[in-house]
């Protein structure tokens, strides 16, 4: 459903009187909209028998939705700050206008929605739209570049001894992927993580490594360049570049760009859902940036794997990930082979040889000058596990799943061969089928022996299909959307939706947004926001004005979530205890009091015209303009009593005194409140 | 102002200003990416060492070179060799600022020693070394929480726990409260606006004192009170002492803080900090190098460390690990790929100095762990099950390392009692 252009322009901000709009005038947009309306169903409303049979209407707004518990202002928060990254001013209005239940199936709907902002935001952004061969090409690592040459070289020169057959052809991708692979691992996972924060240090310990958030052609000056680097451990996020430097080449760039898109796109994005979803599932296969290769390949997973399915069917979205290269390097399924596989080819080779030499009396081809037995050795690989086991316990069923050390091991045969085609050139997924293990296996008590890369797909299809994954996703997406333990009930139907619908990501999410579990009491403000969710929501709460999102990854970073530098492929953790400690708390409320105190590099926050100009002459219609703008209204009555006590202090006073136009620091308000418990959750 | 007047428990034993006797500390570092223990102590003894590392061995150390006091007196000398330290093992040349310290039986080294289980995954080994539980993903917390628990503490101080960086290690997830600390000197609440520290403090501190948000109320009160004794302890004017010079690195300076940390007396017990750069496919170096370069870093480091807490280190106890180790022969790139197992540092006043222990497994073909690593005869929670009950006073071992026979006969017996 196309968005009628008055609704995206913030309009209902800037005229609040619109609340009085007469019926005929609400009922107009209202036709226009269905009339713009490209044929969606409205589904929730026809869809869910327990939204039929709710008698009570409570306000116009939430018709359709089976809400009970929550006012018409608290349900469309709570849709805010669930299905998207939280209100922008003005957004509870425009949504109550719209009506909540036509908000929602837009959202699920997410191509029906105009986003020309946000994709003129992401212009800047070259990297986002080039292919893997080309960002491999033009942003080459330093050393590699330099390793590559001698490679060619020396590939060169071996290529004329080698004899031009199928079996070296294997080999020499396999020891391509090999060495790259290894290069990586866990120093540069270290690198990093600790990157995200301190990004003078990394590049101090190893050049090589990445440092996303680091631009070095864009230092200001050599004495600010020396202070930093004496602030090793400091990192602080406000200094760092306004911009990503137009001459930078390095390969760190790529990530760096993905994360400040991500941010862009979250907060500026009329597609909330989408990005929601893409957050959500990018997440559940997690792929780490610091893991060699992955970082040329992350791109095009985000961009041709994740979002394209995002609200699609889960099994399209699994096979996506099983043949992307990020996730086949990730988990190391390239490298997996049949370990017979060495042999047979060079039984093959043998065969092939004998028939063409063997029979004009040649001599035997003279063999290369390397011991044979090292040789071999190093060409054969094996199988591996690794991405056999995560498929199962993280992708589809779930530790719990009910599959056993066995079926793990009948999982990785099945997807031997499933490999990657010149890795540090274009990164192809391939399937070799001189790598795989043509054996019949047995996968959760079915046979699978359709052949080749069939049985691979078998497999996907079994897992994806499974009542195990039916459970195990609608729990995640339970605990994303719903609460951290969801209630079972709400589960169970979920289940039964993904079981009934082929795995329809949406249908699923239809059913989950269109129960009372949803909009409960206990659901609502039961999240504790992720620090992505936090720094987002407070830039759209805000209303920041954001020219480079680039502190706002680091402080992402520095809250505890760096962004794509999850190094284990469990993903963040969804739970409130992953994100309450300490140290990220102290961060929180530092970066509440320097984005609301337009103290941040790239990005412009007005908190005066925020919460009104006249407000600065009374702090206490401040802070009142300022629950009602980020809280709603509602904030614990100590919460609002504490901060009206603080805002008596003589030194606010004595400023007020002074100067009538410095009277109260809005922005030190505002981020007093952005920094509330409150404002923790979501 | 709320929340200020009320002094917390430990606070108020802190500031009595009784520096708690005989506190036993324990800091771990861990080499994330598995550093070469092979060639950080070199059994230059082993001449199939030098068959398999033709372009990368450390050589053997020059005749005469211990024996003549030299060594001591001016490791530099030996730069271009191993160091001899027991006639068998030498350290790589890189590493001279801690050879004082082995001769002055302060520094122990635990060879062959690591984690039992074959992974060769760096994910998977760091994840194991750090649950504490080899072969087992499912553990959700680490030992270093665990052995914490082991010995609980009422009114634990808010830095009973601390970790160097943004984000709370596997290490240090569990029950026991930890904190992340990437800098000291800014642990604080940063106003941004003139004059209005204190009221951005107080209405943060009031309003998280205060709220019905349990989780938030728990976490907030023990922020301020962190930031708080912080403030008394008051980092910026910490010098370190004794002459110690810290590199610059970020394995210095988070060195630096730790020791700042220790001498605060705020109530540290463990402290953990990490260190990257380990994983040395191509061209890792000998004497020069990669590895050399990262070595350097870590001597210093460590020497300093040493050096800058002086007395203090009769209570402290540093021990270092990486999750594998690597290839014995060197691969076809001068680099060595991943193996298994790998050498361990334990520094300290309590540690019995000047040796290498652990059973030498050799390193003769036929005796390497699946053709191509030094094989492990040490596991790594023997070394620290010996170092948490006799320096941290953990009575029972097996909340800690479930699942593994930590019986003190079999201790390295690296530890005095």
């Amino acid at each position: 459903m196309r968005l009628p252009n008055f609704h995206a322009s913030g309009f209902t901000f800037r005229f609040p009187s619109i609340a009085a709009t007469p019926k005929s005038f609400l009922a107009l947009i209202l036709s226009l909209a269905c009339t713009l309306s490209l044929g969606v169903d409205l589904p929730g409303v026809a869809a869910t028998p327990s939204a039929k049979d709710k008698k009570q209407k409570p306000d116009p707004a939430l018709k359709g939705l089976p809400i009970t518990e929550l006012s018409a202002d608290e349900a469309i928060l709570h849709a805010l700050n669930r299905l998207a990254y939280g209100p922008r001013p003005g957004d509870i209005e425009r949504v109550r206008q719209l009506s909540l239940a036509k908000w929602i199936d837009q959202q699920l709907n997410p191509n029906s929605i105009e986003d020309k902002a946000v994709e003129a935001r992401l212009q800047d952004y070259p990297t986002l739209r080039m292919s893997t061969a080309k960002l491999i090409a033009e942003y080459p690592q330093p050393k590699q570049a330099e390793k590559q040459a001698l490679r060619q070289a020396r590939a060169q020169t071996q290529q004329e001894q080698r004899r031009s057959d199928a079996g070296a052809a294997a080999s020499s991708a396999a020891q391509e992927t090999q060495s790259s692979q290894t290069q990586s691992g866990g120093s540069d996972a270290q690198a990093a993580t600790s990157t995200a924060d301190s990004p003078q240090q990394s590049e101090a310990d190893n050049p090589d490594k990445p440092a996303p958030m680091k631009e070095p052609a864009m230092e200001p000056d050599a004495a600010a360049k020396g202070a930093r680097r004496r602030d090793a451990l400091g990192g602080d996020p406000n200094n760092i570049p306004r911009a990503l430097g137009e001459d930078s080449k390095r390969p760190r760039r790529i990530v760096a760009e993905l994360a400040v898109a991500k941010i862009t796109r979250a907060i500026y994005s009329e597609r909330q859902l989408q990005q929601v979803m893409d957050d959500f599932w990018f997440n559940h296969f997690n792929v780490f940036a610091g893991k060699g290769e992955d970082r040329y390949y992350l791109t095009s997973y985000e961009r041709d794997v994740i979002q394209p399915h995002a609200l699609g069917k889960f099994k399209d979205l699994v096979t996506a990930t099983a043949k992307s290269p990020a996730m086949l390097f990730y988990l190391d399924n390239f490298l997996s082979a049949d370990p017979r596989a060495a042999q047979r080819q060079a039984m093959e080779r043998a065969m092939r040889q004998q028939a063409r030499y063997g029979r004009f009396g040649r001599p035997w081809p003279p063999r290369p000058r390397v011991n044979p037995q090292q040789g071999a050795k190093k060409n054969e690989r094996g199988l591996n596990e690794n991405y056999g086991r995560e498929l199962m316990e993280l992708h589809t069923l779930g530790v719990e799943g009910g599959y056993t050390q066995k079926d793990v091991t009948e999982v990785a045969r099945s997807f031997t061969g499933w490999t990657l085609e010149k890795p540090r050139q274009y990164a192809d997924f391939k399937f070799d089928d001189r790598l795989h293990d043509p054996d019949p296996k047995i996968v959760l008590g079915k046979k699978i022996h359709a052949g080749g890369m069939k049985d691979g797909e078998q497999v996907i299809d079994l897992l994806a299909h499974h009542p195990s994954t039916a459970k195990f996703i609608s729990t995640k997406l339970a605990r994303r959307f719903v609460s951290d333990n969801p209630p079972p009930a709400l589960v169970n139907r979920m289940a039964e939706t993904f079981q009934s619908s082929d795995g329809d990501i949406r249908a699923v999410m239809k059913t989950m947004i269109w129960s009372p579990e949803f909009w409960s009491r206990e659901a609502y403000r039961a999240k504790i926001k992720t620090p992505f969710e936090l720094v987002v929501s407070s830039a759209r709460a805000l209303g920041t004005d954001v020219d480079t999102s680039l502190p706002l990854v680091q402080w992402v970073g520095r809250i505890g979530e760096p962004l794509y530098q999850c190094q284990p492929p469990t993903g963040y953790s969804d739970k409130a205890e992953a994100w309450v400690n300490t140290g990220a708390l102290l961060n929180r409320l530092n970066f509440s009091l320097a984005l609301a105190g337009n103290k941040m590099r790239g990005a412009r926050t007005d908190a005066t015209s925020l919460l009104g100009v006249n407000a600065s002459a009374e702090p206490k219609a401040a802070l009142d303009r300022a629950v009602q703008v980020f809280l709603g209204g509602q904030a614990a009555p100590a919460t609002v009593e504490t901060l009206q006590k603080q805002l008596d202090n003589p030194q606010v006073l004595q400023a007020k005194l002074d100067d009538a136009r410095k009277q109260v620091d809005l922005g030190v308000i505002a981020g007093l409140v952005l920094g509330a418990p409150e404002f923790q959750r979501r | 102002m709320v929340g200020l007047s009320a002094m917390p428990a430990f606070l108020q034993r802190a500031v009595a200003a009784t520096p708690m006797p005989n506190k036993k500390q324990l800091v771990v570092l861990f080499q994330r990416g598995a550093a070469d223990g092979l060639n950080i102590v070199v059994p230059f003894g082993e001449s199939n060492y030098y068959r398999m590392r033709p372009s990368i061995a450390i050589p053997q150390p020059k005749r005469g070179g211990r024996g003549s006091g030299s060594v001591l007196a001016n490791p530099e000398l030996n730069g271009d060799a191993a160091i001899d330290l027991a006639g068998f093992f030498g350290l790589h040349p890189s590493l001279a600022p801690l050879v004082p310290l082995f001769h002055k039986n302060q520094l122990a080294i635990v060879h062959a020693a690591g984690s039992p289980d074959l992974t060769r995954s760096h994910f998977d080994a760091q994840d194991f070394m750090e649950s504490g539980t080899p072969g087992l993903k499912s553990t959700e917390d680490g030992w270093l929480n665990r052995a914490l628990e082991a010995v609980p503490e009422e009114n634990a101080s808010p830095f009973r726990a601390v970790a160097m960086g943004p984000n709370l290690p596997r290490m240090l997830h569990g029950s026991s409260p930890a904190i992340a600390l990437p800098d000291l000197r800014q642990f604080k609440v940063m106003a941004q606006a003139p004059g209005m520290g204190q009221v951005v403090e107080g209405g943060f501190e009031a309003m998280y004192a205060q709220t019905v948000d349990k989780a938030l109320q728990g976490t907030g009160t023990e922020t301020f009170e962190a930031i708080d004794l912080l403030r008394k302890a008051d980092p910026a004017k910490y010098r370190p002492e004794n002459g110690a010079q810290y590199p610059t690195s970020r394995l210095g300076q988070s060195l630096q803080q730790i020791g700042q940390l220790l001498k605060a007396d705020i109530g540290v017990e463990v402290l953990f900090v990490d260190c990257g750069g380990w994983d040395n496919h191509v061209n890792e170096g000998g004497v020069q190098g990669q590895l050399s370069n990262l070595l350097r870093d870590l001597g210093q480091s460590l020497a300093a460390f040493h050096q800058d807490l002086g007395d203090r280190m009769e209570n402290i106890v540093f021990v270092t690990m990486s999750e594998f180790g690597r290839t014995a022969k060197e691969n076809g790139n001068r680099g060595t790929d991943h193996g298994h197992a790998n050498c361990m540092f334990v520094m300290g006043g309590d540690v019995r100095g000047g040796q290498v222990y652990g059973k030498w497994p050799g390193l003769n073909d036929h005796q390497l762990n699946e053709g191509r690593d030094l094989a492990l005869t040490t596991d790594f929670r023997s070394v620290l099950g010996e170092i948490l009950t006799k320096h941290i006073g953990v009575a029972d071992l097996k909340p800690v390392f479930p699942s593994f026979d930590n019986n003190p006969r079999k201790f390295p017996g690296l530890i005095r009692t």
